[in-house]
C-alpha cells in the first residue's frame, strides 16, 4: 500500500516494459473507477438541467405543493404534492409492514433455524430478491388486487393499500439478508453472557442481539426504503394511478416513480419538463436516504 | 481429610461425549459451601467442560450427551422440573474473556435481575451499588454508571462481569480462567476479590495457572484427558500428593 502510493506520487517514467504494463494497467483500473464517477456526474447534472426549467416555469411552491395535476387540461396543473405523499405513504407503509415481518425472519435465519431449514428460507429469500418487480406487479394484479377489493367490499382495489403490501414484499430481501449478516456478527461472548445470567433465547436475541447489531439492522432498513421509494414497475401495476391525494388507504394514487412512467410515452412540452422535475425530485429523495445511510453506517462504526 | 460442609454441588459419575469423543469419564466431585475449588489440568483435560456441566451451558453445543448426575443442593440439575433459567440464575458464570453488553455499566448489571422480574428503581439502585461493591469496582466506577461498559480497562471490564453475575444472589459462581487475559495488577485485583467473595458464595474456577490455584483454593481437582486424577485440600494436593500423575504435573514435568 505504502509503495504504490509513494510510487504514484513520484513522477518517474517506467523503465521496464513490466513497469509499463503495470503502469497501463493502473491506467485502465483508474479509467473503470472514474467511469461510475463520471456516470453518477452526468446524471445528477442532466436531472438538474432537465428538471430545474419546468419548476422554473410552474413556481417551485406551486410545483412541490400543488394539490391538482391535470397535466393534459385545457389549463394544465402541475401540482405534484400527491405524488410526493403517495410515495412517502406507500414507503411508509411498506417500511412498517416489512420491517417487524424482515427483522424476525432475519433473527429466525441467524438465531433459531437449523441449518437444513435455513438453507430453505435464504434460498428462497434470494430467489425473491432475483423476480423481476413486473413479475411482482402482475401477481399483485391478478391476485393481490381482487382479494383486497372483496376483502374491504370496495369496487377496485388498485390502491394504496395493494402498493404498500407489493412493496413491503419486495423490500423484505434487502432488510433480510443485510441483518442476518449484523446478527451474525454480534458477538457470541454477549449471547453467552446473556443465557448464563439465566435469560431464555429470546430475551437473549431481543435484548442483546439486536441492540447490538442496530447499525447494521438500521442500515438494511434504509436500504429497503430506498428499494421501496424507487420501485414503479410493481406500483403501477397495482396502485390505480389516478392523481388523488393519498387520504385514504382505499385510494387510487400515483407515486413520484409512476407519474413519470405512465405520461412519459405521450408528453409533449411543459409536461414533458415537468416530469423531469418529478424525476429530479425523487433523485433528492434517494440522495437524502444515501445520506442517511452514510450516517448510520458510521455511526455504527463509531460504537465499536 | 473430607470437607466437613455439606456439598452445594455434587457430582456422581458424570460422563460427556462431544459426538464420539469422551470428554468426561465417570467424574465424581463435591463443591463444599463458601469454598473455593480450583480445577487444574492441561489443555483438553475436561476441567471447563467439567465446569460449564455446571450451569448446563454445554447444553449449546451441538452433539453433547450427557450421562450421570449433578445435585445442586441436593436438586438434580437434569431434571425436567429445573427450569435452565433458574439454574443459571443460581449458578453464575464468569467467562475467560470478559464479555460485558455493549450498553452502560448500570444497565450491565441490572439486565439480570430484570430478566428476574426486579423492576422497582431503588431497588436496582441498590442492587447496582452492592453488586458493584461486592466485586470491588464500585468507587472506581460509582460517577460513571451511565457510561458504556466497553471504555473500562480489561481488569475492570472482568470485575463488571462478576458484579453482574452478584447481581442474580447466585448460589454458586462458575469461573472460567477468569484472568488468563488480564495484565498482573488486575490478575492481583481478581484473586484479591476471590478471597472476598468466598466469605458468601460458593466458586469453583478453572485455571491453568497452578499458583493461583496454590494461592486462592481451598481444595484442588487435577484433571486429565477427562479423569478426575486427584482432588483434596490444596496444600496436600500441592505438597504432598498421592498419584504420580499430579505429583508430574505440578512440578511441571508436563503441561
Amino acid at each position: 500500500m505504502k509503495n504504490t502510493t509513494s510510487s504514484l506520487r513520484r513522477v518517474r517514467l517506467p523503465r521496464t516494459p513490466a513497469d509499463w504494463l503495470e503502469a497501463v494497467m493502473n491506467f485502465i483500473f483508474f479509467l473503470c473507477g472514474m467511469l461510475a464517477v463520471c456516470c453518477v456526474v452526468l446524471i445528477s447534472v442532466y436531472m438538474v438541467v432537465s428538471g430545474v426549467p419546468a419548476i422554473h416555469k410552474i413556481g417551485i411552491f406551486k410545483f412541490l405543493f400543488g394539490t391538482k395535476w391535470a397535466s393534459t387540461a385545457a389549463e394544465p396543473l402541475f401540482g405534484i404534492l400527491p405524488f410526493i405523499l403517495s410515495s412517502i405513504y406507500g414507503t411508509l407503509g411498506a417500511t412498517i409492514l416489512g420491517v417487524p415481518i424482515g427483522l424476525l425472519t432475519a433473527v429466525f435465519l441467524s438465531k433459531a433455524a437449523d441449518p437444513k431449514l435455513r438453507t430453505v428460507v435464504v434460498t428462497a429469500i434470494e430467489l425473491l430478491s432475483g423476480i423481476p418487480s413486473v413479475v411482482f406487479g402482475l401477481l399483485g394484479m391478478q391476485v393481490l388486487v381482487p382479494a383486497v377489493a372483496k376483502a374491504f367490499g370496495k369496487a377496485s382495489g388498485a390502491c394504496l393499500l395493494s402498493a404498500i403490501v407489493v412493496l413491503s414484499i419486495m423490500i423484505l430481501p434487502s432488510i433480510v439478508s443485510v441483518s442476518v449478516t449484523a446478527l451474525n456478527a454480534v458477538p457470541p461472548e454477549y449471547e453467552q453472557g446473556s443465557l448464563a445470567l439465566g435469560a431464555t433465547d429470546t430475551e437473549t436475541w431481543f435484548k442483546i442481539s439486536i441492540p447490538a447489531a442496530k447499525s447494521g439492522i438500521a442500515a438494511g432498513v434504509v436500504l429497503g426504503i430506498g428499494r421501496a421509494i424507487g420501485e414503479a414497475m410493481a406500483v403501477m401495476m397495482v396502485a390505480g394511478n389516478s392523481p388523488n391525494m393519498p387520504d385514504s388507504l382505499f385510494r387510487s394514487v400515483t407515486l413520484l416513480t409512476t407519474a413519470i412512467a405512465k405520461e412519459m410515452s405521450y408528453a409533449g412540452g411543459l409536461q414533458r419538463q415537468a416530469l423531469f422535475s418529478i424525476a429530479l425530485v425523487l433523485f433528492v429523495f434517494i440522495m437524502l436516504i444515501n445520506v442517511v445511510l452514510n450516517v448510520v453506517l458510521k455511526g455504527g462504526n463509531r460504537d465499536e | 481429610m473430607e470437607n466437613t460442609n455439606v456439598p452445594v454441588i455434587s457430582a456422581k459419575d458424570l460422563n460427556l461425549w462431544y459426538g464420539d469423543f469422551k470428554a468426561l469419564k465417570s467424574i465424581s466431585l463435591d463443591v463444599g459451601e463458601r469454598e473455593i475449588t480450583a480445577l487444574i489440568g492441561p489443555s483438553g483435560c475436561g476441567k471447563s467442560t467439567f465446569l460449564k456441566t455446571l450451569n448446563r451451558m454445554n447444553d449449546l453445543v451441538p452433539g453433547v450427551r450427557i450421562e450421570g448426575d449433578v445435585r445442586l443442593k441436593g436438586e438434580d440439575i437434569f431434571a425436567r422440573k429445573m427450569e435452565l433459567t433458574d439454574l443459571r440464575r443460581r449458578v453464575g458464570m464468569v467467562f475467560q474473556k470478559a464479555n460485558p453488553f455493549p450498553m452502560s455499566i448500570y444497565d450491565n448489571i441490572t439486565y439480570g435481575p430484570k430478566l428476574h422480574g426486579v423492576r422497582n428503581k431503588a431497588e436496582l439502585d441498590e442492587l447496582v451499588e452492592t453488586s458493584l461493591r461486592g466485586a470491588a469496582l464500585w468507587d472506581e466506577v460509582k460517577d460513571r454508571l451511565k457510561k458504556s461498559a466497553l471504555g473500562l480497562s480489561g481488569g475492570q471490564q472482568q470485575r463488571l462481569c462478576i458484579a453482574r453475575a452478584l447481581a442474580v444472589k447466585p448460589e454458586v459462581l462458575l469461573m472460567d480462567e477468569p484472568t488468563s487475559a488480564l495484565d498482573p495488577g488486575s490478575t492481583m485485583k481478581v484473586e484479591e476479590l476471590m478471597s472476598e467473595l468466598k466469605k458468601n458464595y460458593t466458586v469453583v474456577i478453572v485455571t491453568h495457572n497452578m499458583q493461583q490455584a496454590a494461592r486462592i483454593s481451598d481444595r484442588t481437582a487435577f484433571f486429565l484427558l477427562g479423569e478426575l486424577v486427584e482432588v483434596g485440600p490444596t496444600n496436600q494436593i500441592f505438597s504432598t500428593p498421592r498419584d504420580k500423575r499430579t505429583e508430574d504435573y505440578i512440578s511441571g514435568r508436563f503441561g
